[in-house]
């Protein structure tokens, strides 16, 4: 008989009211509405300011308006749990047009396992109504040409078209930089999602 | 520093399958492709570390923190366990996030149009931090069982929605917690997405009389398992990163 470890408590769907415990003021609650876990700077966060946005698309193309986001990055040079920086960030798809977005910095690059430098990137957990365990992937920047044809993970993923999937596209909106990072759950555009 | 270790692979037979057509909304959010699977990378060995100052005092307690006024209506119960890892070791100082519906079975949400009636004192949200052997406590009161569209009409047996973060991105997880002795449990479509009877039953809190509050609140006990970090023998670590 193999060593046995405990088993990892299963997962179930976040469900379509996840908001009440994880974004409560969208949910409608008056607790903790001045909370913006969206928004991941403040003024004395080093590092170029973006806008991430986009949408979750369902098999149909259907924007699923009951997504939530997390991200976790690292801070301008690379560090995780870098101080006065959380690295970390939430967002619900707006209710009416499924959009989610979050303000945060261009992370710095960090490295694989094995020393070699990863592109920087975002990790990133989707979860929904419908999705019965959380679905991890990964956002890299489309302007980072030359450190995304050296990443590791993008290179581990055969099919290259796919690859895209994972690369946010940069557009200018005035003075501000936005991402567009759409994510689709199922089809022919399906995200490429992790095992990690 | 030193690369933390690696996890344990997630045993996804184990998990429900992203595609379980007898929860039909599952059928157009499933992704059909294979997932990449890969070594994790220090984005997946770390996570964000929260802190006691984001709490406040009634944080996790649901009983009163939405009070306009007075307590929220229902049974009232205490709900307590520990947050271990496949290793069995505590894991201290995490954050664990609570969601659930009223007595009723009716969720404070813009979006919940279940006849049931609302209770102003109740918002059916809740958060505390795992202390240095893992344990979390929080107050609130029984849930209802509620109607959902799905064979038509469907009933979720009562249900706490929990949310943990664990010390790393790669052991988030977010379940849901069902009472003993619950005749919904074995008919709920959500519940039979998880293919195993031995992995349904962690979802289980057991009634535990030896925490209850005398003349006051009935006690659960749920226990939560995490991945665990595999142990590196012989392995190329990267040094100094």
């Amino acid at each position: 008989m193999p060593v046995e470890r405990l088993k990892e408590t299963p997962s179930q769907t976040a469900g379509p009211y996840l908001h009440i415990g994880m974004l409560p003021a969208q949910a409608g609650l008056k607790l903790r509405s001045q909370e913006r876990l969206n928004v991941l700077t403040s003024a004395g966060v080093e590092g170029e300011r973006i806008r991430i946005e986009g949408s979750v698309y369902d098999g149909a193309g259907v924007p699923v308006r009951d997504a939530q986001i997390e991200i976790w990055q690292a801070d301008s040079k690379g560090r995780y749990n870098a101080p006065g920086f959380l690295g970390w960030g939430r967002a619900g798809a707006d209710f009416s047009t499924g959009t989610y977005f979050f303000e945060t910095i261009r992370p710095g690059a960090t490295p694989w396992p094995d020393g070699r430098m990863q592109a920087p990137h975002l990790s990133l957990l989707v979860f929904a109504r419908g999705i019965n365990l959380h679905l991890h992937t990964r956002l890299y920047f489309d302007d980072e040409g030359d450190a995304n044809t050296a990443d590791p993970l993008l290179n581990a993923i055969e099919l290259a078209p796919l690859r895209q999937t994972l690369v946010a596209r940069r557009e200018m909106r005035g003075q501000q930089i936005v991402f567009r990072f759409d994510i689709h759950l199922q089809g022919e555009k399906e995200t490429v999602f992790l095992d990690m | 520093m030193a690369s933390p270790a690696p996890f344990i692979r997630r045993d996804r037979l184990w998990h429900p399958p992203q595609f379980a057509p007898g929860y039909k909304t599952s059928v157009l959010r499933s992704p059909r492709r294979a997932l990449l699977s890969l070594e994790a990378a220090l984005g997946e060995l770390s996570g964000p570390k929260f802190g006691h100052d984001m709490l406040a005092h009634d944080d996790n307690d649901l009983i009163r923190n939405h009070m306009v006024s007075g307590e929220a209506v229902g049974e009232r119960i205490i709900v307590h366990g520990r947050v271990v890892d496949e290793n069995a070791r505590p894991v201290p100082g995490t954050l664990l996030e609570v969601w659930q519906a009223n007595a009723g079975g009716k969720y404070r949400h813009v979006n919940d149009h279940y006849k049931a009636a609302d209770d102003p004192n109740f918002g059916g949200c809740g958060r505390c931090i795992t202390d240095a052997d893992g344990h979390y406590y929080f107050r609130t009161i029984r849930p209802g069982p509620y109607p959902w569209r799905n064979n038509g009409s469907d009933w979720r047996p009562a249900h706490i929605h929990v949310s943990v973060f664990g010390e790393a991105f790669a052991q988030r997880l977010v379940t849901q917690m069902y009472f003993e002795g619950d005749p919904l449990i074995p008919l709920c479509p959500i519940v039979n997405t998880i293919p195993t009877l031995a992995a349904r039953n962690m979802l289980i809190a057991q009634l535990d009389m030896g925490a209850m509050v005398p003349f006051d609140s009935l006690a659960y006990r749920f226990d939560i398992v995490l991945r665990g970090r595999r142990q590196a023998f012989f392995e190329n670590r990267t040094e100094g990163l």
